[in-house]
């Protein structure tokens, strides 16, 4: 969650804490390659190089490499970072990991949530149920410390052999040319050169990638400083995401309180703008203010941190044969856990395009989308973050009078209770998308064309209890028609998949709510992109109809 | 347009009233309170993104009708010492 954030200053983990075992373990050696005895005319060429091993650059390095590429990452140093970073991963990317084959690892581990309660002073104002509805295979949040996420995807990692994780690797220099980046990479070693036909750089908010192609971006900065603790204790709090405006612990701030594994909890205090980070980061000043908040001082820290943070995206996402994805294209305020997230969704929108382009059978055009879509994605998260950091830090004395009727007039009616804003939740984006095809039925509901596919309970036969999304990954996460029987199926184009609800061979819909959740009747079909997005949809599609969308969908026309 | 700019009460005088007396005995400080739960109360009832936007753009061109004259003011006060 503060990947994003500038880091002002850092005290180390103290006490005893599984933040340093957690390192132990997630240590990893550097090991000299056969592309480094290459001369530097003679450097060796690969079809993708992603840089960074953060869970962007890992779960994009997956997913290519399920789809048959081989994929050189590279990372500059030799562990898994520690300390207190992102800890939300939304439902999005919890069936995103799924189709990566880690999901189950990072649930169970995790801490799943989905209520938040909002308080203003000492009482509740407010709560929120982020899926208040059954049947989806995914929760609508877990926490997990980004350690342990990496962790896992590193494990994942190391069981394809289409990956070559280097660690230890540095770029240092990018020579763009027609169709390939030249990269030059520094090693214990020395420096070697790399050519990729293209680069993915994922190398975080500071990414310097980025500031090799000349591409450095201004954004919002804002002024007030929050001061982020980790503590170990153990506490019978419930797994809710608890916020408060003006608590009684920490008057006229803001403070959040949320639960990770390993009985760690997150402390999220606002602190005054001309707050001293030298003097605030000193445990013996953060020690008091949590003891107020907790009422006892029965808990060790993990981690102190102070930071700011920017709101900003690099206007272009694509710089030639360099693409970017995560924190090095776009940074947000972490009230929202829109920062990981969305960095997510990046990886998954891009491995598709990315594959299909590195095979040939889409056009280079096909990779724009992937600017279209997820910058469109980055502006929806800058905005939603923005408005719930100036609700928070208002800029203002009539904002803070606007805010402070808000809160006052959430207690006696819904219409405040709604507008309160201490962090609105990543969900995924719609995307208004050249890929798409515009409804020409009518419907009433179900995921239009660009929204991301729904969950819900499907059985192979009765009795048996499965879903959607893992029906998705059997057919083999790729374009595939969710079709919903009806005598006569359509004959699907080549290489399209196909998810069939009802009739004779077809998945049951045991609960209903494929059904309800798709605005079905006999003969509706979904096309299904590889990422899960809706591509098109249709009552009663043709065969011609659905060609021509998959078509559009796969960037030829 | 949206936003309805006929007049709307049977009687103006008491509508204009009711507001004016709602800050009656209040320091500035408070009329400015006042007003913003005001806002968001009637924003919320009016429930119309469109609506909201035309009023907020015609309440701002009192702003530049007031900044206008004000200049205006000026100009003429410059004159009138040369």
């Amino acid at each position: 969650m503060v990947a994003d954030a500038t880091i002002l200053s850092r005290a180390p983990p103290l006490g005893q804490s599984n933040v340093s075992m957690a390192q132990s373990r997630n240590q990893f050696g550097y090991r000299r390659h056969a592309d480094q005895d290459r001369s530097g005319a003679d450097a060796a060429e690969h079809p993708v190089v992603v840089v960074g091993a953060g869970p962007v650059g890992l779960s994009l390095a997956i997913d290519l490499a399920q789809r048959g590429q081989s994929v050189v990452l590279l990372d500059d140093a030799d562990r898994i970072g520690e300390g207190s970073r992102a800890i939300c991963f939304s439902k999005r990317s919890l069936e995103f990991w799924d189709r990566l084959g880690v999901g189950s690892r990072m649930v169970d581990k995790g801490v799943v949530w989905s209520v938040g309660k909002i308080f203003h002073g000492a009482s509740q104002l407010y709560q929120f149920n982020l899926l208040p509805e059954e049947g989806h295979k995914r929760p609508a949040f877990i926490n997990l410390q980004q350690f342990y996420a990496e962790a896992y995807l590193v494990d994942r990692v190391q069981q394809l052999a289409a990956i070559d994780l280097r660690w230890r690797n540095r770029v240092i220099g990018l020579e763009q040319r027609n169709d390939q980046s030249v990269l030059t990479i520094e090693t214990p070693d020395g420096p070697y050169l790399l050519r990729a036909n293209y680069v993915v750089a994922c190398d975080g908010a500071r990414s310097s990638l980025r500031q090799m192609v000349g591409a450095e971006f201004a954004g919002q900065m804002f002024e007030d400083q929050f001061l982020i603790a980790d503590v170990k204790m153990a506490a019978e709090f419930p797994t809710e995401r608890w916020f408060w405006f003006d608590p009684p612990f920490h008057a006229g701030r803001s403070a959040l309180l949320h639960k990770q594994p390993d009985d760690i909890w997150r402390i999220d205090l606002q602190l005054h703008p001309d707050a001293d980070p030298a003097i605030e980061k000193r445990p013996e000043n953060v020690r008091p203010r949590i003891a107020r908040m907790l009422g006892h001082e029965k808990f060790d820290f993990e981690w102190i941190s102070l930071y700011k943070f920017q709101c900003r995206r690099m206007e272009k996402f694509i710089h030639g044969r360099v693409i970017f994805a995560g924190d090095a294209a776009h940074q947000v305020s972490p009230f929202g856990a829109r920062g990981a997230n969305s960095g997510l969704e990046d990886a998954e929108n891009l491995a598709w395009k990315l594959d299909r382009v590195l095979r040939g059978i889409s056009p280079e055009a096909l990779l724009a989308s992937y600017h279209t879509e997820r910058s469109a994605a980055a502006d929806e998260n800058i905005r939603e973050s923005t408005r719930s950091t100036d609700f928070m830090a208002p800029s203002s004395r009539q904002e803070a009078r606007l805010r402070k009727a808000v809160l006052s007039l959430a207690k006696e009616t819904e219409f405040g209770k709604r507008m309160i804003n201490g962090g609105r939740l990543s969900v995924p984006s719609i995307y208004d998308s050249p890929l798409s095809t515009a409804d020409f039925d009518s419907w009433r509901g179900g995921p239009r064309p660009g929204a991301s596919m729904l969950d819900a309970p499907v059985a192979a036969h009765a009795g048996d209890l499965a879903f959607l999304t893992e029906a998705f990954i059997k057919t083999g996460t790729r374009f595939t028609l969710l079709e919903f029987a009806n005598g006569v199926a359509v004959d699907p184009p080549d290489g399209v998949g196909v998810i069939r609800i009802g009739g004779k061979d077809g998945l049951l819909d045991a609960a209903g709510l494929v059904g309800v959740r798709y605005d079905a009747e006999p003969g509706t079909a979904y096309l299904l992109r590889p990422d899960g997005y809706v591509a098109a949809r249709f009552r009663h599609p043709t065969r011609a109809v659905l060609d021509a969308a998959l078509a559009r969908a796969v960037g030829i026309n | 347009m949206a936003l309805s700019t006929s007049s709307n009460f049977a009687k103006p005088d008491d509508a204009f009233r009711a507001i004016v007396e709602a800050h009656r005995g209040l320091s500035d400080a408070q009329s400015a309170d006042l007003d913003a739960a005001l806002v968001l109360i009637l924003a919320n009832h009016i429930g119309d993104l469109e609506v909201l936007r035309e009023a907020i753009a015609l309440a701002q061109r009192r702003m530049v009708d007031a900044s206008q004259q004000q200049q205006q003011q000026q100009q003429q006060a410059q004159k009138d010492l040369n």
